[in-house]
This record gives structure tokens, sequence and C-alpha cells, in this order.
């Protein structure tokens, strides 16, 4: 390596490593160390002051209820979303790549095109396709209050699907084509039929893909956000702890900003644990 | 041959019938944006009859000396230049990653993995008291700043570099007397186009779909995107009926620069799109 390609290296890292730096990694530890303060009053109605408080905040953290409920709402929410998601966008994929389907071209941009739908707009839509008083589809809202406590949950999910499956069967499709088609030639010697080739070739060779969906929605799923937030003048079974992430902005609002940081660090560190150990897990299945 | 034709009817079946449930709602959408008053029940709820979208569209632009417009504008301004910025930064990083060796590489490359799989959600409030700090939370800087960052850019960059250009390509230059900066420019970009077209869209609609750091950031509603501007107007809604016509009709609206973006560039995420995860 000579010095000339040093000075490239810097011209071509500094500009990314700088705003990351400036941009991700000091709000880490701008929110580590946030979160370490609380603040004290002198008297009830005395100035306040930002003291070093030790891990008050997280010991508030742990014993806040709603906090727990909506992680837990949000990991059963993911529980059953996540697999229905991926397995129509695995579903689809498969049917795209089976050449039994005719007009690929137009369906799979009419099913990519709720991903160009921001999700504030997709819950507004979706929110008024519930509403009992707003919907065309009347048939349905009458026979169930999907903006009820126990339906709001899955009516959301619905929300998160419709936007992404497409997006993630594009991912999965694309993996497909990749494959070289060799491997089908030598499968149909071999006398497998569509459902064996999908089964035993197309998913194996494609994994790594399903892997890297699987872990942006996990990601996706603990930081909802828009959906809830929109759906709040919907429904009022969702309240302003409904998911982790309402609970972040609901103590900043107050505003109590040490423990809204405790809250966001620890959301951020279940986030990339729940990540780190289905990547790790997989990979460990991949190399037996 | 008839056992054979079943199944290929089937499968187109059942994708037409789910471009029903993509499509449906998004149709709806823009017959409800015709509807006069936001009366979405008024005549037939999946046909345009009765349709006024003109009259809501001038009643949009005209509301509040012309706020939705501006929304776009800043909408407009936040995404494309950010995700134009932020895409080039991000490719020459991937580059360097790809074509370079050098102390630290796998340690840089790790960390700005990892970086991945950090919520973008979990930076907001941090970069609000960071913002504050410095007096510039409230300010057009607050939301595209952080925005500039895409740490998925630079993995999908290195992937894109080490498959497209060859390091014969850069030696051919290098005797030839070229910097390796001008390489970049007038050779490895070219090569990368696909890449960095890819790379552009998914931090176009990352950041044109980011809600929670406007959200956090922006108390002046001259500063807010398009999707913040329609969510406060949605949260009125109960107290100002006349905001229903204009949610709907403004949600429409607010989608074609996205449909308009997607259509035109379809040629490159269609190819480009798979290749982040094939290794």
């Amino acid at each position: 390596m000579t010095k000339r390609h040093v000075s490239a290296v810097l011209f071509f890292v500094t500009p990314f490593g700088v705003l990351f730096a400036l941009f991700y990694l000091v709000p880490i530890i701008y929110a580590v160390v946030q979160s370490l303060y609380t603040v004290k009053r002198k008297g009830t109605f005395g100035p306040a002051t930002d003291v070093f408080g030790g891990l008050v905040q997280y010991r508030q953290v742990f014993s806040d209820g709603p906090f727990w409920q909506s992680i837990e709402r949000v990991l059963l929410f993911g529980a059953v979303q996540v697999p229905v998601m991926l397995g129509l966008a695995l579903a689809f994929a498969l049917l795209l790549d089976s050449g039994l389907v005719k007009g690929r071209r137009f369906f799979r941009l009419a099913f990519f095109l709720p991903y160009a739908v921001p999700g504030v707009v997709a819950a507004i839509m979706w929110g008024y396709l519930y509403s009992p008083n707003l919907s065309p589809f009347t048939a349905v809202t009458a026979s169930a209050d999907l903006l009820s406590p126990s339906l709001v949950l899955w009516a959301m999910a619905n929300v998160v699907t419709w936007i992404y499956v497409g997006y993630n069967m594009l991912i999965i499709y694309s993996a497909l084509l990749a494959v070289p088609t060799e491997i089908y030639e030598a499968a149909k010697i071999d006398g497998a039929g569509p459902f064996r080739t999908a089964w035993s070739i197309k998913i194996p060779m494609v994994l790594p893909a399903i892997v890297l969906t699987t872990v942006f929605s996990i990601i996706g799923t603990l930081q909802l956000l828009a959906e809830p937030q929109v759906f709040k003048s919907f429904s009022s079974a969702v309240s302003s702890t409904y998911t982790p992430n309402l609970t972040v902005l609901n103590a900043s609002s107050i505003p109590n900003f040490h423990l809204a940081a405790a809250f966001s660090v620890v959301l951020a560190l279940a986030t990339f644990i729940l990540s780190f150990t289905f990547l790790k897990f997989t990979q460990r299945k991949g190399v037996q | 041959m008839a056992a054979f034709k079943l199944p290929k009817y089937a499968a187109t079946l059942v994708m037409a019938v789910f471009t029903l449930y993509f499509l449906t709602p998004l149709w709806w959408l823009f017959v409800a944006s015709g509807k006069k008053d936001g009366q979405v029940t008024d005549g037939h709820a999946l046909l345009p009859d009765k349709f006024a979208i003109g009259e809501n569209l001038s009643d949009l632009f005209r509301y509040h000396d012309g706020i939705f417009l501006r929304w776009m504008a800043n909408s407009i301004a936040y995404t494309v230049g950010a995700a134009a910025i932020g895409t080039l930064l991000a490719g020459m990083c991937g580059y360097a990653l790809a074509k370079y060796v050098f102390r630290g590489r796998e340690l840089l490359f790790n960390i700005v993995l990892g970086g991945v799989l950090v919520p973008a959600t979990a930076l907001a409030l941090p970069l609000f008291l960071m913002f504050s700090k410095v007096s510039l939370a409230n300010t057009f800087w607050a939301v595209f700043l952080p925005s500039l960052v895409n740490p998925f850019g630079v993995y999908l960059g290195r992937i894109y570099a080490a498959a497209s250009v060859p390091d014969e390509l850069m030696e051919a230059a290098r005797i030839d007397g070229s910097s390796e900066v001008r390489t970049f420019f007038t050779l490895s970009v070219r090569l990368m186009a696909p890449a960095f077209v890819t790379i552009f869209l998914f931090h176009f609609v990352a950041v044109w779909n980011n809600f929670m750091l406007p959200l956090i950031m922006l108390g002046n509603e001259r500063l807010f995107p398009v999707t913040l501007g329609l969510y406060s107007w949605n949260t009125q809604v109960n107290q100002h009926p006349e905001l229903r016509a204009l949610v709907l009709v403004g949600a429409f609206v607010s989608l074609a620069p996205m449909v308009i973006a997607f259509l035109s560039l379809q040629r490159f995420w269609r190819s480009g799109l798979g290749a982040g995860s094939i290794k």
C-alpha cells in the first residue's frame, strides 16, 4: 500500500465517517450519559438542576409496567405479523419465479407499490377504511369492530403487512433470479416437480435474503411508531404508551428527558440483542 | 396438457386476488379524495361519482396560505438533498472498504454494520437533545443533517463495488496516471451506477417516510415534511371537520413524488435490489 492510497482512502471514508460519528455514535453515547442524570429541585418550585443519579432512571424503567406491557405487545405483534408477512412474500416470490404466472411485470409492480406509501399516509388511509361510519366495506366493519381493543393491534399488523409484503417479495425474488438455472435443469432431470424444487433448492438458496428481511422486520416491529401514533385519532384503544416508541415520545413530552433517554437506551439494546441473536442463531444453523 | 394448464391459471388467479388487496385501498383513496367536503360515504364508495377533485385540490393548495405546497417542497428538499449527498458519501465509503486494504478496515466495516442494526428512532431523542444544546432543534438542519447518514448504503456500496469494479481496470487507470479519486469519479461511479440508484432509492424512501425525527425535532409548522403535516391535520379532524377532505386529497397528492421516482427508476431497482442479499 502506497502513501497515495492512504490519502485516497481518507478522502473516501472521512465524509461518511464524520457524519456517522456525529449522528450515530455521539447520540448513542449522549443518550447513555443523559440517562444517568436526574433532575433535582430546591424545594417544590426552585430552579431545576441536573445531577448525576446513577441508575435511578433505569430503576424506573424496569418498574414501569406500561412500558413492559408495550414491549410484550410488540413482541406478540412481531411473532404473528413477521412470519405472515414473510411467508406471503416468499410465496409470491416463488410464484413469480415458477414461470406459472402471466403478467409478472405487472404483479411485481402492483405488489411493490404500497412500499411507496409512507407509514403515516397508509395508516390514515386504512384508519378510514376501518372506521365503521366511513368505510366502504360496511359488511366487514359492521360485523367486527376493527378498532376495538382486542382487534386494533391486528388492524395495524395488516397496515404494516400491506406496506412491506411487496418489498420483501422483491428482495427474495431478486435473490431467486440470481440462482444459476443449471441447478433447476438438474433437478428437472432428477424428476423434481415445482413444489419439490421450491422446497429443496430454491428456499435454501435464498435463505440469506430471508434472514436479511427477517432482521429488518424485527427491527421495524420494535420501533413501531407511525401506525399507532396515527391510530390514536381513530381508536381510543391506542394509549400514549401503546408501543415502546410511543412511551419514549410520551416521556419526552412531559418532559422528562432523562427517563426518555433511559427508555431509548433500553429499547435500542433490546432491538440490537434480538436481531443480533437471530443473526447468530441462523449463522450457526447454516454451518451445520 | 389440461393438467398443466390448471396450475398456471391458479397461480395467476392467486396473484390477481392479492392485487386487489394491494391496490383497492389506493383506488379508494383516489375516489375519496374527489368527494365533496370529505363526505366519503356520499355516493358510490369505489366509483368516482359526484367527483370534485379539482375543487378539493384548489382548496388544498389555498388552505392556510398554501401550507400544503410548502410541506411538499420541504419533503422534497429533505429527501432529495439528503438522499443524493448521502448516497454519494455511502457509496464512496463502501468503495474504499471494497477496493483498498487499509488498517482498521474490518473494524470500520463492523461498526457501520452495527449501525444498520441501531434503529433510527432510538437516535431521534438524543439527537433532539443534542440539537437543542446548540439551539438548532426546530430548524431545517435538525432533520436534514441526521438524514444524510445511511449505514446500509455503505454495506450495499461495498458489495456492489466488489462485484462491479475490476481491480485490473483500476490498475490500468493508475498506469495511465489517473489519481485514485479521479478514477473513482470518472470510471468507478459509472460502473456502479445501478448500485448508486438502488442506494439512492432506499435512502429516498427512508427519509421520505421518516416520522419520528421530524415529529420530535420540529415545532414550526412551516418546516414540516408532508407526512408530519398530514398527521397534524388528521389529529384535528374532530375539531375541524373541513380538514377531512384536505387530509384525503393531500394524502393522495403526497404519494405522487414517490410513485414517479419508483416508476421512472424501475429499470435500476429491478436489477439492483437483490444484490444486497446475495452475499
